[in-house]
Order: C-alpha cells, then sequence, then structure tokens
C-alpha cells in the first residue's frame, strides 16, 4: 500500500500541483486522494486540537445509518411493483433486484450532477472539493417517488446544490437542508409527478392486476372523506401496524419503514452526530400535536382521524426528524434553540398534514421553514442568555 | 463624444445603473407581472411612459412646488398618468389589462418611479428628465421581458402565447416547470440575472 502511495506521490501528484500538467483538474485529483490517503498536512499557527473524526467520517457515518433504509426502501420497491402486477410475492431477492435496478438510475443520477456541479465549482474556486454532498446524494433518491424521471431529478440536483448550497459558500453555508430544497423544488415545479396515486409504485409500463391503487396512505386520506381512518396497501387491503412499522406500503421509497430509520437514527446517536434534542422534541411535539389533532378530529379534515401513533409512523414524518431536522449545519446551535427548532418541526409537520388538504405531507415543508428560523431561534436563545446574566451582575455589584 | 455625453441620461440607467438590478427597486411588480411575456412587454411600456411624462411635468413645475408639499405633488401628478394608462389600456387591450390587473394601477406606489423623480427630476431640466425617464423604464422593462422570456418558456412552453416547445417533447416526457409560474422563480431568475451583470461589471461589485 506504501508503495503505491510513494508513486502516485511521486508520480503522479506533480502532474495536478501548480504548473503541472492537469493543473485544471487540481481539486478532483485532491478530493480523490484525500479520499484515499489521510493528508499529512499539519497546522502552522496557534494550538489545535485535532479529532479523527473530520467531516468525511461524519459524512460516511450518515451513509452508513441511512443503508438500512435504502436496502429495505430497494426490496419494497420490488415488493410493490410485484404486489401491484401479479398480486403475488416472488420472493426477497427478485424483489431487491428489481427495487435495486429501479433506483440505481436516480441515485448516480444525483452523485453525478451534483459532484460534477461540486467539482467544478471548487476548480473555479480554488477550494478542495467539499464532501458534504455524499449525504444528499443519497439522501434525494430517497425522499422521492420511485417514478420520479432522472432528467428531473438532475434539474432539482442542480437547482438545491447551485441556489441553496454554493451561492451561499458551499459545505456548511447552506441555509437549508440541500435534499429537502431539492424535493421541494421537485414538489412545486413538477407536481404531477410528485404525488397521486400512480408514482410511488413502479409498474414499468404495465398494467396493475384488478383493485390496485398505488397511492400512499397519506395521499389516500388526504383525498377521502368520513372519519374511517383505515388505511390500505396496493391491493386494497387494510394495512396494520405492524405493517406501518415494517413499512410495506407505497411511498417515497426510503422513507417507509420505521424500524429502519429507528436502527438508523441509533447509530446516528451512538456515533454523537444526531442531535437527541432535536429527535425527541421533534417526535413530542408531533406526538402532541397529533394527539391534538385526534381529539378534533373532523370530516373535513380527513387525516386527523388517524391514530397519533400512526400519525408518527407514516409517510416522511419521522425520516424527516431523524435524517433532515438534525443536519447540524441548518438546525439550531444551542442547546435551547434545539429543542424549540426540534418540537416546531414536529408541531407543523402535523399541522400542515392533517389541515391542509393541498399537501398530503408536511414533514419537509415543516424542516424547511425552521431552518430558515433556527438563526432567529438561536440569537433569541442567545441574547436571552446574555440578558440573564446581566441582570445577575447587576444584582451582585449592588 | 459630445453627443454621448447629452445622452447620458439615457443610456445610464440601462445598464450602469439599472432600477431593477442595480439599484434593486420595482421588484415587486417585476415579480408579478412576469409569468407572460406579454403582460411584462405591456407593463415595460406603461411604466415608461409614466415615468418619462411624470418626470417631464415634475422637471417643469420644479421651482414652484413648495419642498414640504413636493410627495404629494408629486403623487398627484404620476396618479394622474396611471389612470391615463390603466383608461387607454382597458380602451384597446382589454384582455392584457385584464391580466395584469391591479398591478397598472399600483404603477403608482412603484419605487423607480417617486426615485427618478426624487433623485432626477427635481433637479435637472425637462429634456434630460425626459430622457432620464425613458431610459429608467428601458432599463426596467429589459429586465422584465428577460425574466418573462424564461418564465414562459420554462413554465408555459409558450412565448408570446405560441407554443414553442413541440408537442413531441411532451409525449417524450417533458413537463413544464411549475416553479416557474410561481414568484419565488422569478426572484431566483432576477438573481441570476443580478450574478451575470455583475461578474461583467465589476467596479459595481460589493
Amino acid at each position: 500500500m506504501s508503495t503505491l502511495k510513494n508513486k502516485i506521490d511521486n508520480k503522479i501528484k506533480p502532474l495536478f500541483e501548480k504548473g503541472g500538467k492537469y493543473e485544471n483538474l487540481s481539486s478532483v485529483f485532491d478530493a480523490f486522494y484525500t479520499f484515499l490517503y489521510t493528508p499529512n498536512k499539519t497546522s502552522k499557527s496557534g494550538v489545535h486540537i485535532h479529532d479523527s473524526n473530520d467531516s468525511k467520517r461524519v459524512m460516511i457515518m450518515v451513509v452508513l445509518s441511512l443503508m438500512p433504509c435504502c436496502l429495505f426502501g430497494m426490496w419494497n420497491v420490488g415488493y410493490q411493483h410485484f404486489l401491484a402486477a401479479t398480486g403475488l410475492n416472488p420472493g426477497v431477492w427478485e424483489c431487491f433486484i428489481y427495487g435495486l435496478f429501479a433506483v440505481l438510475p436516480q441515485i448516480l443520477t444525483a452523485y453525478i450532477v451534483g459532484l460534477g456541479i461540486e467539482f467544478v465549482i471548487a476548480q473555479i474556486r480554488g477550494h478542495e472539493v467539499q464532501e458534504g454532498f455524499l449525504v444528499s446524494g443519497i439522501l434525494i433518491p430517497m425522499i422521492c417517488p420511485v417514478d420520479t424521471p432522472c432528467w428531473m431529478l438532475a434539474i432539482a440536483v442542480a437547482f438545491s446544490v447551485i441556489f441553496v448550497k454554493e451561492v451561499f459558500g458551499g459545505t456548511g453555508y447552506n441555509f437549508m437542508n440541500v435534499a429537502l430544497a431539492a424535493r421541494a423544488f421537485l414538489f412545486f415545479s413538477y407536481p404531477a409527478k410528485m404525488s397521486g396515486d400512480s408514482v410511488f409504485v413502479s409498474l414499468d409500463k404495465t398494467v396493475g392486476v384488478d383493485g390496485y391503487s398505488g397511492a400512499t396512505p397519506l395521499g389516500q386520506l388526504a383525498s377521502s372523506t368520513g372519519t374511517d381512518a383505515t388505511v390500505t396497501g396496493v391491493l386494497g387491503d387494510p394495512l396494520s401496524l405492524s405493517d406501518l412499522f415494517f413499512g410495506l406500503y407505497p411511498g417515497s421509497w426510503g422513507e417507509t419503514s420505521t424500524l429502519c430509520i429507528l436502527i438508523g437514527a441509533a447509530i446516528l446517536l451512538i456515533s454523537g452526530i444526531a442531535s437527541w434534542r432535536i429527535i425527541c422534541s421533534g417526535l413530542v411535539g408531533g406526538f402532541l400535536m397529533s394527539v391534538l389533532a385526534h381529539n378534533f378530529a373532523s370530516p373535513l379534515y380527513p387525516v386527523s382521524n388517524l391514530e397519533p401513533v400512526q400519525q408518527l409512523m407514516l409517510g416522511g414524518f419521522l425520516f424527516a426528524i431523524v435524517f433532515m431536522a438534525t443536519d447540524p449545519v441548518t438546525a439550531c446551535r444551542t442547546n435551547i434553540g434545539k429543542y424549540i427548532y426540534g418540537f416546531l418541526i414536529g408541531v407543523i409537520a402535523i399541522l400542515i398534514r392533517c389541515y391542509n388538504t393541498g399537501y398530503p405531507e408536511g414533514a419537509m415543508l415543516a424542516v424547511l421553514l425552521m431552518n430558515c428560523f433556527a438563526p432567529l431561534i438561536d440569537w433569541c436563545v442567545v441574547n436571552a442568555n446574555v440578558r440573564k446574566r446581566m441582570k445577575r451582575a447587576v444584582e451582585i455589584t449592588k | 463624444m459630445k453627443n454621448n455625453k447629452a445622452l447620458l441620461p439615457l443610456l445610464n440607467p440601462i445598464s450602469k445603473d439599472n432600477p431593477v438590478i442595480v439599484q434593486i427597486l420595482g421588484i415587486c411588480s417585476a415579480l408579478a407581472v412576469t409569468a407572460k411575456m406579454e403582460p411584462a412587454i405591456v407593463m415595460a411600456i406603461s411604466v415608461t411612459a409614466v415615468v418619462a411624462f411624470s418626470n417631464v411635468i415634475i422637471s417643469l413645475i420644479r421651482k414652484t412646488i413648495p419642498s414640504s408639499i413636493r410627495i404629494i405633488v408629486q403623487l398627484v401628478v404620476v396618479a394622474a398618468l396611471v389612470v391615463i394608462v390603466d383608461q387607454v389600456l382597458k380602451a384597446y387591450n382589454y384582455e392584457v389589462s385584464k391580466a395584469l390587473s391591479v398591478f397598472i394601477g399600483l404603477i403608482i406606489t412603484n419605487c423607480i418611479i417617486m426615485g427618478r423623480l426624487e433623485a432626477f427630476a427635481m433637479t435637472n431640466n425637462p429634456w434630460d428628465s425626459f430622457l432620464d425617464g425613458i431610459g429608467s423604464g428601458i432599463g426596467y422593462g429589459v429586465i422584465l421581458i428577460i425574466v418573462s422570456f424564461f418564465r414562459e418558456l420554462f413554465g408555459s412552453g409558450t412565448l408570446m402565447g405560441y407554443q414553442v416547445v413541440p408537442q413531441s417533447w411532451y409525449d417524450a416526457g417533458y413537463s413544464n416547470n411549475g416553479l416557474m409560474i410561481l414568484p419565488p422563480m422569478a426572484l431566483i431568475v432576477v438573481g441570476c440575472i443580478i450574478w451575470v451583470h455583475r461578474s461583467g461589471n465589476k467596479n459595481i461589485q460589493e
């Protein structure tokens, strides 16, 4: 290994340095080089404490924690496809392979477009390539319907990487969650492809069996009337609580399984990457709002008939709380701020879901809204603390 | 060169001192009327007419206006001109007038007009004020037309109401971008124009 590294250092590296043959590609080289090898650069001034947990490792941990959802999602795509197309379940591997090939183009599109833009901008600015897109690239396909065309995904990724992240200074400076901004762009740009009952199940031009419906549970409820809160799977059979827990229903493919999200949450919490304050207060906020909505359930707002536990397990709520709201760049920094931020995300997500029948799912909009308010919350918390201490100081001097 | 200097009030606001992308005035109407090209062009012409003639009128009477009530006098002049424009539009182009709805009336509150009256017409002679008004109007109109071009092309697939994106594209899976019709995208398109404009004019970069 060390001989290979020597070879790269001696022969290839000079080509990409200033004055070298491929100077224009220096940031590309740098990105791959530091991806493979830990650079031996050390700080020159001041006192520094270095931690091995740099942002590449943080990002890789998040990607790892997404893997259960991702793998389950692929299987579920195949499972829903075969249920809808034939009414039968052909077996784990057939489902998984089908799902893998259904979502692979989306993942590749997101990564190629997003990283392509990052590489180009890093080269123009003379920065090194930041690794922020590693997570966004996998998140974006996971929160979109499986039938989203790749060119739409490419436009959305380009939009959110350029206008939400790079314009504001790149990784770490984005004011909103990049993945959710891409999702919101798709949602408002191409509503016909992002909601309804034909985009969440990949049918590949085959005709579904009789009585099949590809609507997501929340989509079914939003268009239903009356006080009946039973939701059904693709074949019209009611979904039990365990179906919801394991995620055996159509939806944006990465976010259906509560179990897998909880595994991901555990990885994030144990490794200390996600804030438990945000996750807990988000769940509390969502639960309280669900209880409130359930107590005042009315036929006008059919989603409010759902039991609070179902509310939390359905749709993208839990996924958004665990993987989106905890994004350290766009969340609050202060501890009290984190409680407020998480709580409000939970409340607003369920509020939008129940009382705005135009949007079957509110988690996306709730997180984006609170992203915008996070700096304000922090400002208030910090200033309140300053005032408190000033008051104390005045009392002591009296 | 001498000729060029005389035309400075006309040429300045078109690019170097553009009311929308340099002074950041009149953004509200630039977001509201640019979903389609036709209303945007009509709006551009209306604003140009109002700002040019109100500039001339205010410039003519600038020495007789008491400073304490000058805003009221300016508003009366602008409001009278806007009513005329509104009536002309209703008479000759009712469809567009309906599409623009309140925004013709809201020309009165357009910051560009009040800004030019205060900053230019109150201190300059009528001919220069007229050129300045025409220049400001064109500077505003050019931005409106560029923004509406992109918004209509990508948002509706049409230009001036004619279908330009062929049906075969739609059959192949292309669809119009709904966000382009919504005001947020107009703000982003204006932002992109500012971006391009400033990268070409180093002296106005902050």
